[in-house]
């Protein structure tokens, strides 16, 4: 308990102080990235892996988001009405989502959110009038909260970083709560919860409201990060991009999907300047962590962190 | 008024007639076997009673009430648990957490997503009760994957009583156990009070028998024969596809 707490506190600390230790505007931004990526995974982790619904189509929720923020903005409502307007969007579009692709589990579920995923992404590509196409919509300027200025990298950092305290929070106390342990069980035995005098539907239905809104607020923050939306975010590769952090980090664990968004932006944006063939590389590691660690990054390290404590002790067989 | 009533159920899965017109009562406190051999619906006939089959027609009522057309989620709330004759539990929790959902599903802290499951004192000591009932408390909270075959039959019965139920439905309780296993099961059955119905499905007669007041004989989807257990086991018809061979 205690090792825990000093590992939280360090964590703490390192991210509290990223700025000041890490070189150049271009790595502050990335931290961003990794930040709200973290948020976008976590969202999906609620379903994917405390579920076990896996979703290919949450990239389309993220970017229905964004893109409500950047058309109410093009439309003259100030940043508040913006991104109220965005949650609202997306999580109508969740329930609406999690309506339909709640018919089914397993494989059907996936097939479900892939083909409304492709078909917002469609919407985003060709409904030109609203979304503006292939061009995208640009934004100008980020909103000030509470009339602070967070146009700088750093201050953009630190004002994702209070978002993602707060998701990393919010999803803490989800998965310690009955209705956390409900889905939980939903996911390992859906018949037994059943006639336990659960509604399985409702449990499911309202783990997908709080993953879309997870969702909406990554795709908010990354909206305001890039000042620029595009159908390319809503693309089928980007719910891959997203679903790859939360298994490669570990599904169904707290700090999977964080160590996961770490990884995939880290290969996607730093390494990719110096390997052309990033993808290639992305694809090697996912391998690499299937083979060694089937579980994930996190559950795989402390499996193996455990074996070797035992071992150095000699209390292993 | 019965505990369970059973009235003209029938069901089909495409030509196969599983349930053909099953009708049958269950005084309330009754302890009832229900045999047959393999196939004869017996499942099925449970999985109509808690509402995972939707039956073709015919009717269930618990204790006069009819709930044919009641969710089968809906079902435990107003009294009715059931065990499964292949364990169902939840392999990577503990058996206290096992137990603690059983006791959650009955009331709506369920919904909650803001309190911390385990710091629900009334919750757990609620749970610890449950298991001290099937004597399992001195390892409550061992893994489940960590547990016996035997142990985890007793989690799946601490689970059904823990929900308090007024009809309790028990497929196939002594199946796969060990001779002192199916003892300490059969004793913890005893102990269960009046107040609870049970209705059992089993093969295994030597236990199962001695526990029985009534006896209800499917064949092919049908009720043969009903009666007390001596008539049952008198009966010819029941030698004929039960016990004959």
């Amino acid at each position: 308990m205690r090792r825990h707490q000093i590992a939280l506190l360090a964590a703490a600390v390192a991210l509290v102080t990223l700025p000041y230790w890490m070189s150049g505007v271009y790595y502050i931004n990335v931290a961003s990235q990794i930040l709200f990526f973290a948020v976008f995974a976590l969202g999906l982790n609620i379903i994917a892996g405390y579920g076990g619904l896996v979703s290919l189509g949450h990239a389309a929720l993220f970017g229905i988001s964004a893109y409500v923020v950047g058309y109410l903005l093009q439309h003259g409502f100030g940043h508040a009405s913006a991104i109220l307007g965005a949650l609202l969007a997306g999580l109508a579009a969740t329930a609406v989502y999690a309506a339909l692709a709640l018919r089914a589990t397993g494989i059907g579920f996936i097939m479900i959110t892939l083909a409304l995923g492709e078909i917002l992404w469609g919407l985003a590509y060709r409904w030109i009038s609203v979304t503006n196409g292939d061009n995208g919509i640009n934004l100008h300027g980020r909103p000030q909260p509470f009339g602070i200025d967070i146009n700088s990298a750093t201050a953009f950092y630190y004002a994702t970083l209070i978002v993602f305290v707060a998701a990393v929070a919010a999803v803490a106390v989800f998965v310690r709560s009955p209705l956390g342990a409900a889905l939980m069980g939903t996911r390992d035995q859906p018949r037994r919860m059943n006639a336990l005098g659960y509604h399985v539907w409702a449990i499911r239905f309202w783990a997908c409201m709080f993953s879309g809104l997870l969702t909406s607020v990554a795709g908010i923050l990354f909206v305001y990060y890039t000042q620029f939306i595009s159908p390319q975010t809503l693309a089928l590769t980007s719910s891959a991009e997203v679903l790859l952090m939360v298994i490669a980090g570990g599904a169904g664990t707290l700090l999977g999907p964080i160590v996961g968004a770490g990884l995939v932006v880290v290969v996607k944006s730093v390494v990719s300047g110096f390997i052309e063939r990033w993808n290639f590389l992305l694809g090697a590691i996912f391998v690499a962590i299937v083979i060694l660690m089937p579980e994930g990054l996190v559950p795989g390290t402390v499996r193996l962190w455990r074996r070797a404590w035992q071992g150095k002790n000699g209390t292993s067989p | 008024m019965s505990a369970l009533t059973v009235n003209n159920l029938r069901k089909s899965f495409g030509g196969l007639h599983v349930t053909r017109n099953v009708t049958f009562e269950v005084a309330p406190g009754e302890r009832r076997l229900i045999i047959g051999p393999n196939g004869a619906g017996k499942t099925t006939l449970f999985n109509l009673i808690t509402g995972e089959l939707t039956p073709d027609s015919g009717s269930i009522a618990l204790f006069g009430e009819d709930i044919t057309r009641v969710p089968s989620c809906r079902r435990p709330h107003l009294g009715m648990a059931r065990t499964y004759q292949i364990i169902t539990l939840f392999p990577h929790d503990t058996i206290l957490h096992n137990v603690s959902l059983a006791l959650l599903g009955l009331t709506p802290m369920r919904w909650n997503p803001l309190i911390n499951m385990r710091r629900q004192r009334h919750l757990q000591e609620q749970a610890h009760e449950a298991l001290r009932r099937v004597g399992l408390a001195d390892i409550a909270e061992r893994p489940l994957a960590q547990t016996s075959y035997g142990e985890r039959r007793r989690v799946e019965i601490a689970m059904a009583l823990a929900q308090n139920p007024r009809l309790l439905l028990l497929d196939e309780p002594f199946a796969g156990l060990s001779i002192d296993e199916r003892q300490d099961v059969r004793q913890l059955l005893m102990t269960i009070p009046r107040d609870v119905t049970i209705v059992m499905i089993e093969h295994n007669m030597d236990v199962a028998l001695e526990f029985a007041e009534r006896i209800t004989l499917l064949h092919f989807g049908e009720v043969i024969v009903e009666g007390t257990r001596a008539e049952v086991v008198a009966d010819p018809r029941t030698r004929e596809v039960y016990l004959g061979h």
